[in-house]
């Protein structure tokens, strides 16, 4: 070693010099890869700033209590009350959880009780291109093929644009993933519950329905709130399907407005950055991503505070 | 289980206890009908997957041709409109997301895989991460409107694909995090270990053999990530996204168009021709997102097999 480092032309010793290069290199990796890492913490903390200072601008010129509390929303005519949006969303919300509660759990059953393993193989991923079709191809579906039919077949008096076909095709959207958190629920359940259940001559759907499902029942829970929350954010099946007309209180037949879409239908717009109604979006975002958070977070508090541990 | 266990004696109590006392017919008839059951669930997705595609495709044909794919969008005669710009907008976008968004996912999976030490902050960014991932993309338009667009205007000017890429990127960056850590994660220690004591540094260890080793499972979520990137229409919708422009983006400062914005715009207007080129953009769209997948697909499971 000595030898080799007295020939380098600098004259020092290489291996000592080398090793303080690479302990500068080192730290220099260290201090990118810490700061990709906090770039997610800036990511929150850039939404949370940037919702809350138009909001807030927001609010000196709308009152909080009307925001929240009156059922007219006519941004036109000055009135910001944004119940009749939420509705609009809770309802296409509904719906969509009305298909994709039983089909996704029924598919999460199939999948890891039912599902040959060569076949579980292929099939997950199948569904997973479910859940990445672009939201506006479900949209111009539920405008162009399931609005029709339902006109021609059982509903004549259905609307053009309406919450049902848009919350059916929502819930289409979102069986993947309520069936793909809940199976990975159901696959971790142990077998020897299984074995149990069927050494006390229980069948194949006593054991799925009253065995494992109650003891996944946790990860189930937090699928069906992953899956709440997003249809609740989902934006262009809505905006597509569902129309732009807030309707509090309306059938599901008719034409209603969820906060996603007004946001969507405000930017297309010609609408002046120093208006209302500009300013409105960022109110409703704001609205939107608080709900979301909620459901996100008890989501994550479900599955850690009632996990069945083995 | 506590719980689980008392569901069943109470049902057994109630109502006569139907299912023990059912014949053994009753039983097994209920169990076949289960099965059948479950496994139409389980084709229900893939039978409206079939149906929208079979309809898209009946709907598009009549547009769908070469001159289609090299032609600018026409309001005059929107018969020999194309969507050009939008697919050429859509590479942008498509090339400067992944360029900006993978460095910056695989660097964080490594930071918390590799040099993270169980303290309070990694676990807020943990949390953080995983609450990211259900934020609404429409969300990360705004906040994309609020720094990309109005803050850093001097450097992304403004609305251009720049910004775009820049939106997408930071909402795609969880998932690609979470897959990368996944892949970092099945790495046995040992190879650490035998990186370490041929005297490698971490680094060493990480660039010769971690990241090579965790490619190909972190590449199928990458893809996936992208694949729903580009499909995404509302955050770039807020953030600014062209929905008529006579040129094609030619750099990162330019304006651009997108596929799903310009099926969006398509919709929206009542012209039945309208609707047709918008079912033509639809067989455009699905048909490089079902390649992709498909990749990421075969990817993962001859990776699996390998492993």
């Amino acid at each position: 070693m000595a030898i080799r480092a007295e020939g380098t032309r600098s004259g020092t010793d290489a291996w000592k010099r080398n090793s303080r290069t690479r302990e500068a290199k080192e730290r220099i990796i260290r201090v990118f890869l810490t700061a990709c890492a906090y770039l997610s913490i800036f990511t929150t903390f850039g939404i949370i700033v940037v919702l809350f200072e138009e909001t807030v601008r927001f609010f000196l010129v709308v009152s909080p209590v009307e925001f929240l509390t009156s059922t007219q929303w006519a941004p036109p005519q000055g009135d910001f009350g944004v119940l009749p949006l939420v509705y609009g969303t809770l309802v296409a919300t509904f719906i969509a959880i009305a298909v994709a509660l039983p089909i996704g759990l029924l598919t999460a059953i199939y999948l890891s009780e039912y599902a040959p393993q060569q076949l579980r193989r292929w099939l997950k991923p199948v569904l997973e291109i479910l859940a990445g079709v672009p939201t506006v191809v479900y949209g111009y579906f539920a405008l162009t093929f399931i609005t029709p039919f339902f006109r021609d077949s059982v509903l004549p008096g259905i609307g053009s644009f309406n919450a049902l076909a848009a919350g059916l095709i929502m819930g289409v959207m979102i069986i993947p993933t309520v069936a793909s958190v809940s199976e990975d629920a159901i696959y971790a359940v142990p077998r020897s519950l299984r074995e149990g259940a069927y050494a006390l001559g229980a069948t194949r759907r006593e054991t799925a329905t009253k065995v494992v499902l109650p003891a996944a029942l946790s990860g189930i829970v937090a699928a069906v709130i992953l899956g709440i929350s997003r249809a609740i954010g989902e934006t262009m099946i809505v905006t597509i399907a569902m129309g732009a007309q807030a309707n509090f209180g309306g059938s599901p037949l008719e034409s209603m407005q969820a906060m996603t879409a007004y946001i969507v239908q405000v930017v297309g717009g010609e609408t002046p950055r120093e208006s209302v109604t500009y300013k409105s979006i960022f109110a409703v975002g704001s609205a939107l991503f608080l709900m979301t958070l909620v459901l996100n977070l008890v989501s994550y508090w479900f599955v850690r505070r009632y996990r069945e541990t083995y | 289980m506590a719980r689980g266990g008392t569901k069943v004696e109470q049902q057994e109590g109630g109502a006569g206890g139907p299912d023990f006392k059912a014949s053994m017919t009753t039983r097994y008839g209920l169990d076949r009908a289960f099965t059948v059951l479950v496994t139409v669930a389980a084709l229900v997705g893939i039978a409206v997957l079939a149906v929208l595609l079979v309809d898209v495709i009946r709907d598009g044909s009549g547009m769908l041709s070469l001159k289609f794919l090299t032609s600018f969008p026409s309001q005059i005669f929107p018969e020999n409109g194309g969507i050009y710009p939008a697919l050429i907008g859509s590479l942008w976008l498509l090339g400067l997301t992944a360029v900006i968004s993978v460095p910056l996912g695989l660097g964080a999976a490594v930071y918390l895989e590799e040099y993270a030490e169980d303290k309070r902050i990694n676990r807020i960014i943990e949390i953080n991460i995983s609450n990211l991932a259900g934020v609404p993309s429409v969300i990360y338009g705004l906040l994309g409107l609020g720094i990309f667009v109005q803050l850093l205007a001097p450097v992304t000017g403004g609305g251009s694909v720049l910004t775009g890429a820049l939106t997408l990127s930071l909402l795609i960056l969880p998932v690609i995090i979470v897959a990368t850590r996944e892949a970092l994660r099945a790495i046995p220690g040992s190879i650490r270990e035998g990186g370490y004591a041929l005297g490698a540094t971490r680094w060493e260890v990480i660039w010769s053999h971690l990241l090579p080793m965790a490619l190909p499972g972190a590449l199928t979520g990458i893809i996936l990530a992208l694949s729903r990137a580009i499909g995404e229409a509302a955050p770039i919708l807020v953030v600014g996204v062209s929905l008529y422009q006579t040129y094609a983006t030619t750099g990162p400062f330019d304006g651009y168009m997108a596929l799903p914005t310009q099926i969006y715009d398509w919709i929206s207007r009542p012209q039945q021709i309208f609707q047709d080129s918008a079912a033509a953009g639809i067989v455009v769209a699905m048909a490089v997102l079902l390649l992709a997948n498909s990749f990421a697909i075969w990817l993962r499971n001859r990776y699996q097999q390998r492993s």
